[in-house]
C-alpha cells in the first residue's frame, strides 16, 4: 500500500467504533477504501486482490497518524496481520501495535522503496521479519535491513509478557509516588 | 558544577517517573485520567478478566461525548450501539466509583472542554485520555497526550503508563497577529510548515509573544492540534493568564492548597539555555487566515493563496493526487470563491465560548446563506449557557441559525451529524481526513471567523472583508 499518511480513520472509520467488545474489527479494516457504499468490494484495492497474501502489511510513510483509536491496531490484527512495515509510524499507533502484539518495523525510505519496487515487479515477493535478530529481508532479492525496537518491548513480545502485569509488580512504588503528589 | 538548564517538559516529566527501565520506556505516574464511552469499554473488560481493581478511582473522570446526539438529548438515544456504549460508561463508572458526567448532566460536554472548565486540568500535571486530542490540556503547562485502550487499562489498574521519553521541540512565534487572525490560523500555519508528520516523536513547547498574549481558550486550540503535526503533545508555560483562568473553578485548589500549588506552578518555566532537539521560529506577520484544501491537516494555505503542487509541499505525487481527487480540487485553484454546502462550528478544537463570540462577531446583522446547512455545537453545557447568557444565541437566531446540544458531533461523525458524500464543509474541527465527517464528505479546516464568513456568503470568503 504505497500511500503516505494512512490515518487511523482510513484504517477503521469512526462509525465502526461502537462495539463494547474487542471482536470483528477486521471486517471493517480499510472499510471505505475496500468496499463501495453498497458493500461491493472495490476491485483495485490491494486487499481485494487475491494475488497478495501474508501477515505483513507494507505502508507508505507516516502510517497510523491521527486518532488514538486502538481499534485501528485491533482491525489490522483481527484481519490477520502481525507486522506492519513503513518508513515512519505515528507514535500512538506504534505504541498501540506493540501493546497488542503487532510488530511495527520501521525501515529507511530507500529500503521501503525497494520493497515496493520488488512487490510491483513480482506480487509474490516474500518478506521475512526476524524479531530476535531485528532484521527484515526481501526473500529472493536477499536485500535486508536491520530495525530498532527497545529491549524491554522485544523481551515482552518474544515472551508474550505485557505491561499490565509488569505495572502490577510496581504497585508499592506507585503508591509511594502517589502519596508525595500535590494533586 | 552548575545544573543543566531544564525545559518545562523535563520538569514535569521527571517529577512523574516512577521507574526508568534501561533500554525501555519510563513508568510514568498519571495525575488525571479522562475516559469516554468509545475507548474505555474494552479496558474495563480487560480489568475484569484479570480480576483487577481501579487503583485510584478519584483520579479518573468520565464524560460521554463521542457518539452522543446533539438534538433531543432528553430522549433515549436511538442508535442501539451508541446507547450500549453510553450505558457501559455509566455502569463501569458506577461499579468502580468513578465520577461520571453522562448525557443530561449539567457538567456534560466534550472531555477536553469540561476538564479545563471545571478546574480538573492543572499546571504541572500528567494527563491522559483514550483520545488523541488530549494534547489540549497542555495549554496549562501539563504533559497531556492521547493513549490507546490497552493503556487506558494500565492507568485504571496502576495509575501509570509506560512511555518512551519523547524528544523535545520548541516552536516560537513572535510578533503581532493581524486583524482577523486567530489561534486556529496560527496552529494551521505551523502544521502547514511542519507537515502532518513534522513533529512525530517530539513533545512540543509553544513559546513567544503570540502564545503569551493568547487567552487560555486560544492556547487550548493550539495545543489541541499539536497531534495533527504528529507531536506526542504540545505545552505552554503557565503564567498569570493560566492562574486567573483556573482560580475559583470548581475542582481547582482553594485556600492554602491554592497558595502552595501556585508557588510550584510559578517554577514551571523553561530555563535559559535548556536543550531542544529541534527548534522552529515563525513570524506572526506572515500568518493570514488559513484554510485546508487536502486530506490531512498539513495541507493548509493562507486563504488568499492558490493550491500548491505536490513538489512544493514535498509530498509524493501519488498521495497528493489521491488527496486532490478526493476533494475534487486542482493544483493552482483559488480557494476563495469555492462553494460551500455545510458549516460546522464546535469540537474540542473550537467549541469554547471565545469561538462562538468570534463566529457571532461576523454573522451579527447578516443572514445565513440559503444553500448552507450550519451545525453550531457548543463544547459543553457550560459553554451552551454562556452562549445564552451573553446574547450570542439571539444573534444566531436572528441570522437564521440554530444552536445544537454539546458533543463531538460532526468532528468525527459517530452520531447522526454526518456531512453527505461529495459535499463541502468548512469546519472548525481538527481533521480533514477522507470520510472523517461522513463517508465521502469533503472537509475544509478553518477558524471560527472563516467558518462564519462561509456561513453567511455560502462561499470560501476572506473574513477580513467582513469584520
Amino acid at each position: 500500500m504505497p500511500i503516505e499518511n494512512v490515518d487511523t480513520d482510513q484504517i477503521i472509520p469512526a462509525r465502526f467504533l461502537k462495539a463494547t467488545e474487542r471482536k470483528g474489527f477486521g471486517d471493517n479494516l480499510f472499510r471505505d477504501w475496500r468496499y463501495e457504499n453498497d458493500g461491493t468490494p472495490k476491485k483495485d484495492f490491494v486487499l481485494n486482490n487475491p494475488i497478495y497474501t501474508g501477515k505483513i502489511l507494507v505502508g507508505g510513510k507516516n502510517f497510523g497518524s491521527g486518532s488514538s483509536r486502538e481499534h485501528a491496531a485491533w482491525a489490522i490484527y483481527d484481519y490477520g496481520f502481525r507486522c506492519v512495515v513503513s518508513s515512519f509510524f505515528a507514535d500512538i499507533f506504534k505504541n498501540n501495535s506493540l501493546n497488542i502484539g503487532i510488530l511495527p518495523v520501521q525501515v529507511s525510505e530507500a529500503f521501503l522503496d525497494k520493497i515496493f519496487k520488488a512487490i510491483e515487479a513480482n506480487p509474490k515477493t516474500e518478506l521475512e521479519v526476524n524479531l530476535p535478530e531485528q532484521k527484515i529481508t526481501i526473500v529472493g532479492d536477499g536485500a535486508s535491513e536491520s530495525f530498532e525496537i527497545n529491549g524491554y518491548k522485544k523481551h515482552n513480545m518474544t515472551n508474550g509478557y505485557d505491561d499490565i502485569d509488569y505495572l502490577q509488580s510496581l504497585s508499592s512504588d506507585i503508591k509511594t509516588h502517589a502519596e508525595k503528589s500535590i494533586y | 558544577m552548575s545544573k543543566t538548564p531544564a525545559a518545562l517538559f523535563d520538569k514535569v516529566w521527571d517529577s512523574h517517573v516512577v521507574r526508568h527501565i534501561e533500554d525501555g520506556p519510563d513508568v510514568l505516574f498519571i495525575d488525571r485520567h479522562f475516559i469516554h464511552e468509545v475507548t474505555s469499554p474494552v479496558a474495563f473488560l480487560g480489568l475484569e478478566s484479570r480480576g483487577l481493581k481501579v487503583m485510584f478511582p478519584e483520579k479518573t473522570f468520565a464524560t460521554a461525548d463521542h457518539n452522543t446526539p446533539t438534538i433531543n438529548q432528553h430522549l433515549p438515544v436511538q442508535d442501539p450501539l451508541s446507547a450500549n456504549q453510553l450505558k457501559a460508561l455509566e455502569s463501569n463508572s458506577a461499579k468502580y466509583g468513578i465520577s461520571h458526567w453522562g448525557l443530561g448532566n449539567p457538567k456534560n460536554g466534550i472531555v477536553h472542554v469540561v476538564g479545563p472548565e471545571n478546574g480538573i486540568t492543572l499546571p504541572g500535571m500528567t494527563i491522559v485520555c483514550g483520545d488523541s486530542h488530549t494534547s489540549t490540556h497542555g495549554a496549562f503547562g501539563a504533559i497531556a497526550f492521547g493513549i490507546g485502550t490497552s493503556e487506558v487499562e494500565m492507568v485504571l489498574s496502576s495509575q501509570c503508563i509506560m512511555q518512551p521519553r519523547p524528544k523535545k521541540m520548541r516552536i516560537k512565534v513572535n510578533g503581532k497577529l493581524g486583524k482577523g487572525i486567530v489561534p486556529k490560523d496560527v496552529v494551521l500555519y505551523i502544521i502547514s510548515k511542519l507537515t502532518a508528520a513534522g513533529a512525530t516523536g517530539y513533545f512540543v513547547e509553544f513559546a513567544g509573544d503570540v502564545f503569551e498574549n493568547m487567552t487560555m481558550e486560544g492556547r487550548m486550540t493550539v495545543c489541541n492540534m499539536s497531534i495533527e503535526m504528529g507531536a506526542r503533545g504540545g505545552m505552554i508555560a503557565p503564567d498569570e493568564t493560566t492562574f486567573n483562568y483556573i482560580k475559583g473553578r470548581e475542582k481547582a485548589p482553594k485556600g492554602e492548597a491554592w497558595d502552595k500549588a501556585l508557588a510550584y506552578w510559578k517554577t514551571l518555566k523553561t530555563e535559559e539555555g535548556a536543550f531542544f532537539d529541534k527548534e522552529y521560529e515563525f513570524s506572526a506577520a506572515d500568518i493570514e487566515p488559513m484554510i485546508t484544501y487536502g486530506t490531512n491537516p498539513g495541507m493548509g494555505i493562507g486563504i488568499t493563496q492558490h493550491i500548491p503542487s505536490a513538489k512544493q509541499i514535498g509530498s509524493s505525487k501519488a498521495s497528493f493526487d489521491k488527496s486532490l481527487a478526493y476533494m475534487d480540487f486542482h493544483e493552482d485553484d483559488n480557494m476563495i470563491g469555492k462553494k460551500i454546502d455545510y458549516v460546522f462550528i464546535g469540537s474540542c478544537t473550537n467549541g469554547r465560548i471565545e469561538d462562538f463570540r468570534a463566529f457571532a462577531s461576523v454573522i451579527k446583522g447578516r443572514k445565513k446563506a440559503d444553500h448552507v446547512t450550519a451545525w453550531i455545537v457548543p463544547g459543553s453545557h457550560i459553554v451552551e449557557q454562556q452562549i445564552k447568557d451573553e446574547g450570542i444565541l439571539d444573534i444566531l437566531l436572528a441570522a437564521g441559525f440554530q444552536l445544537r446540544q454539546p458533543g463531538c458531533s460532526a468532528c468525527l461523525a459517530m452520531n447522526d451529524d454526518k456531512i453527505p458524500a461529495g459535499k463541502y464543509a468548512v469546519s472548525t474541527s481538527n481533521r480533514n481526513f477522507e470520510g472523517r465527517q461522513g463517508p465521502g464528505a469533503r472537509t475544509l479546516l478553518a477558524s471560527p471567523l472563516v467558518a462564519a464568513a462561509a456561513a453567511v456568503t455560502g462561499f470560501v470568503t476572506d473574513p477580513r472583508e467582513l469584520i
